[in-house]
């Protein structure tokens, strides 16, 4: 530049005290990235679920054979605690909330949720909440089951403070949830893509969008019931204590108030993945989007009304008791809605057997058994045979493993491509899928009969003479060919991560809005947002960049002329 | 070419035809084949019979709308396999004829559900009068003033207080002289025997699968169930609401016997009881006297 010659003022941005994003594992600890909380959501909850799944393996094992020794009642009921309460607030719930996480932006074209650091918070909430109930192991760990039935979870039957960890868990995981619900309400309702209408969500986002509301109104309850429970324990209230006026129904009324709310919690964004999963591999629209979008309404708004089903049994008015059967009732005709409108989308399409999609349609094929069970459940006469056996322990889980863990998986393969840019291997995946199904068959089918011979739930032992032996064996062995059906999975994911083949942008022609980033997407997510113009944007786009590529004139098309 | 379309198909129609013959056989062996795997426990009393039949009534129903769903499942996703160089399939969004169509279909199954469950409650709910064969009601020892009313007619029925505590169930009968069991319940054949259960301690839950249904034991609560026994025998039954590590071992035993042996039975036990009060009030006596303070 030469000396003496007038140059203007050039403005420049200067910037203070911007630190440099850090990297390696703090960038782990300090993120508000959706993306990546939504990543420490998956691997921490499936870090919980081994743990649960091993607790289960170990009461299979004492179950295998009638009058086991392996445990005493106090271990087995710590380890029937420990699993139902670590499968249910440390992995269900959450692994949902990871995959809203991660898919909520990403599917309505936003980059990043509502209140990202209050996204972090809730995810950091959840992890101590764990944290706090697993350090019980080394002392006491709470041994009531995950019901904590009031009076056995009270200070004069469980003085340890194992039921005090589980208190502080339920508190750490119901704020986690609560806060988390908050956000996914406010991203969903505000962050949605130009033209992205209600009737253009994609069906994930309205079951996220449910589920949330759902949270919302059940957490209260628990946590209302939790702090009593807590002052009957230590500050001499008597809320749930019948010997000082209080009454120990009250705490299951308040339980499962949230309770049952809960299983839709669990259920509704399984069913919302598969609604993803079965139009793309079926090539074909979803059947019937806004029967399944009301039908994820009606069963919410139902689920808050069925709570006393769990009470069947307990001293209640007949009248009561029908009540909450003829509602228990009409939850199987918005669910029947959804199977219906899931095969139909199956019908005359053209199915890709991918692994996502084997996962996915066992969901309806596994649901239907639950669903079953659950109407016999419902009639209330039926129900007092039924209620607190093995038949229950059966209903619960091809619900909760079938219904939602299955469908857990079918997300996890659908996505999987887009959160690491690589594929899974499908010769594994299918691996896991057939020993996964086989083996939850054999451990739960069975355990419909052991339940109707006469055994119990939550027993440590059983008695010869209640023929149920053979049973317990053969489910024994089908939990264990289970487990290694997971163990191929976490193999997979391992193997996959580091050498899986490029994925692209959109290797399962999805048809939705995060397959249009890149795999794994930006940090900010999409440098242009498309806009919406129907329920399924990727079809659109792929349709008008195909209109594009073809060479001028080659196809007489009318042309819209601008009018 | 069309022969041979026209051969696929009618092989395709024998298939079909086979498998649903091979439904419907297996939906009428079923509860041959499986016995009580499939059903629940019952023949001891009225109300455990009535429950099964109400149970399998609901699962005939269900059997058929699980072989209805699971087969269209299973056909459509083996007819609609992805072939390579297929057509594009059609792109059906929906049809509105077909939603409401189903959803009234399975709310109509419900409402049969409904009134089958309300046709079958009443005799699972109320107890009936207790037999001819049964305890004469006029048995002195059970002119108690809390015993309920016959609920029909004559057959009075014998009203058992049932106490559940940690790891243990108590059975109080009623009369001017005390009379009680632990874990066997004695009781006379033909006769209608109402329980009124309560828990001192934690919640319980009782129940003896033959004789029907669970009733949940609740401190500071009083529930009621009942049975009625026909053939003499031991029923057994165990604590279904866990209620602390030994929640396994809590088990009970109803025992059946006909009413002149359990009018015997009563009364030897009533004097066992008044016979170890008796040693009870003289070893205090006696511990007293020498001084023992214990």
């Amino acid at each position: 530049m030469e000396a003496g010659t007038l140059t203007p003022p050039r403005p420049e941005v200067v910037v203070r005290g911007l630190r440099e994003e850090p990297g390696g594992w703090l960038s782990w600890l300090t993120t508000t990235d959706h993306k990546k909380i939504g990543l420490l959501y998956l691997f921490s909850t499936f870090i919980f679920f081994i743990v649960g799944g091993v607790e289960a393996l170990i009461m299979r094992i004492q179950l295998a054979q009638p009058n086991g020794t392996l445990l005493p009642g106090e271990t087995y009921n710590a380890l029937v605690t420990m699993h139902g309460t670590t499968m249910i607030f440390l992995f269900v719930v959450p692994v949902l909330a990871g995959f809203g996480n991660y898919m909520i932006p990403l599917m309505i074209g936003a980059r990043d949720m509502a209140f990202p650091r209050l996204n972090a918070l809730s995810f950091w909430l959840l992890l101590f909440g764990g944290m706090v109930f697993y350090t019980s192991i080394f002392f006491d760990p709470p041994q009531a089951g995950w019901t904590m039935y009031t009076p056995l979870s009270d200070d004069a039957f469980s003085s340890t403070g194992g039921v005090d960890a589980w208190i502080l868990l339920i508190h750490l995981t119901g704020l986690s949830s609560l806060l988390g619900a908050i956000n996914f309400v406010a991203t969903i309702h505000n962050m949605r893509a130009r033209g992205m209408s209600w009737g253009r969500m994609p069906l994930f986002v309205w079951a996220i969008l449910i589920y949330s509301y759902l949270l919302i109104a059940a957490l209260p309850s628990v946590a209302a019931a939790v702090t009593m429970l807590l002052t009957d324990r230590h500050f001499g209230t008597d809320f749930f204590d019948p010997t000082g006026g209080g009454d120990p129904l009250l705490w299951q009324h308040l339980f499962w108030f949230f309770g049952h709310p809960e299983v839709y919690i669990m259920v509704l964004p399984s069913f919302g993945i598969i609604s993803e999963v079965i139009p793309v591999f079926s090539r074909k629209p979803i059947f019937g989007y806004k029967a399944i979008a009301a039908s994820t309404v009606a069963i919410a708004f139902l689920g808050m009304l069925v709570w006393a089903h769990h009470m069947f049994a307990t001293p209640t008015s007949t009248v009561v008791l029908a009540f909450f059967m003829l509602s228990s009732f009409t939850i199987a005709v918005p669910t029947g809605v959804k199977i219906f409108n899931w095969i139909a989308t199956l019908w005359k399409g053209q199915i890709v057997f991918k692994t996502a999609m084997m996962y996915a349609v066992a969901v309806p094929a596994l649901f239907v058994v639950g669903g079953i069970s659950g109407v016999l459940l419902a009639i209330f006469p039926v129900d007092w045979q039924l209620t607190d056996t093995y038949f229950v322990v059966a209903h619960l889980h091809y619900v909760l493993f079938g219904g939602s863990v299955f469908g857990i998986f079918a997300g996890l393969y659908y996505w999987f491509p887009k959160m690491s840019g690589r594929l899974m291997s499908e010769g594994l995946g299918k691996l896991s899928f057939w020993t996964m199904f086989v083996g939850f068959n054999m451990t739960f089918l069975i355990q419909h009969s052991a339940g109707l011979s006469g055994m119990p739930r939550r027993i440590y032992t059983y008695s010869d003479q209640l023929h149920v032996s053979g049973y317990n064996l053969v489910s024994t062995i089908g939990s264990f060919i289970l487990g290694i059906g997971v163990l191929i999975t976490v193999i997979n994911v391992l193997v996959s991560m580091r050498s899986g083949r490029k994925a692209g942008n959109d290797p399962w022609q999805g048809n939705t809005l995060e397959w249009f980033t890149q795999s794994p997407p930006p940090e900010n997510n999409f440098d242009v947002v498309p806009r919406v113009r129907s329920v399924e944007p990727m079809k659109d786009i792929r349709r008008e960049v195909e209109r594009a590529n073809q060479p001028a004139g080659s196809v007489a098309q009318p042309v819209a002329s601008g009018t | 070419m069309i022969p041979a379309a026209l051969l696929a198909g009618r092989k395709r129609r024998l298939a079909l035809l086979a498998l649903a013959v091979a439904c419907l056989a297996l939906l009428a062996l079923a509860p041959v084949a499986f016995g009580d795997a499939i059903t629940p426990e019952s023949g001891g009393s009225p109300n455990a019979n009535d429950i099964d039949t109400l149970y399998k009534i609901t699962l005939y129903i269900a059997i058929v709308i699980f072989l209805i769903v699971e087969g269209t499942l299973l056909w459509s996703i083996v007819r609609y396999r992805h072939r390579r160089g297929g057509p594009e399939p059609a792109q059906i969004r929906g049809n509105t004829p077909l939603e409401v169509g189903w959803t009234l279909g399975a709310a109509l199954i419900l409402v049969v559900l409904t009134v089958v469950t309300f046709l079958y409650l009443d005799g699972i709910k109320n107890p009936p009068a207790s037999g001819p064969n049964g305890l004469r009601a006029d048995a002195a020892q059970f002119a108690s003033i809390d015993q309920p009313s016959p609920p029909k007619g004559a057959g009075r029925p014998l009203n058992i207080k049932v106490n559940g505590q940690q790891y243990i169930w108590r059975f109080q009968y009623p009369g001017q002289q005390p009379l009680f069991t632990y874990y066997e319940m004695v009781v006379p054949t033909d006769t209608t025997i109402t329980l009124d259960i309560n828990a001192s301690d934690v919640i319980h839950s009782w129940w003896i699968p033959k004789l029907g249904g669970k009733a949940d034991a609740v401190p500071g609560h009083t529930n009621q169930t009942w049975f009625k026994i026909e053939k003499p025998g031991l029923y057994r039954g165990q604590c279904a609401e866990l209620c602390g590590a030994n929640h396994a071992d809590m088990r009970a035993v109803v025992k059946a016997v006909p009413p002149d042996e359990f009018q015997a039975w009563e009364t030897q036990q009533r004097n066992n009881i008044l016979a170890s009060q008796k040693a009870l009030s003289r070893q205090r006596a006696l511990r007293e006297k020498q001084g023992v303070i214990h």
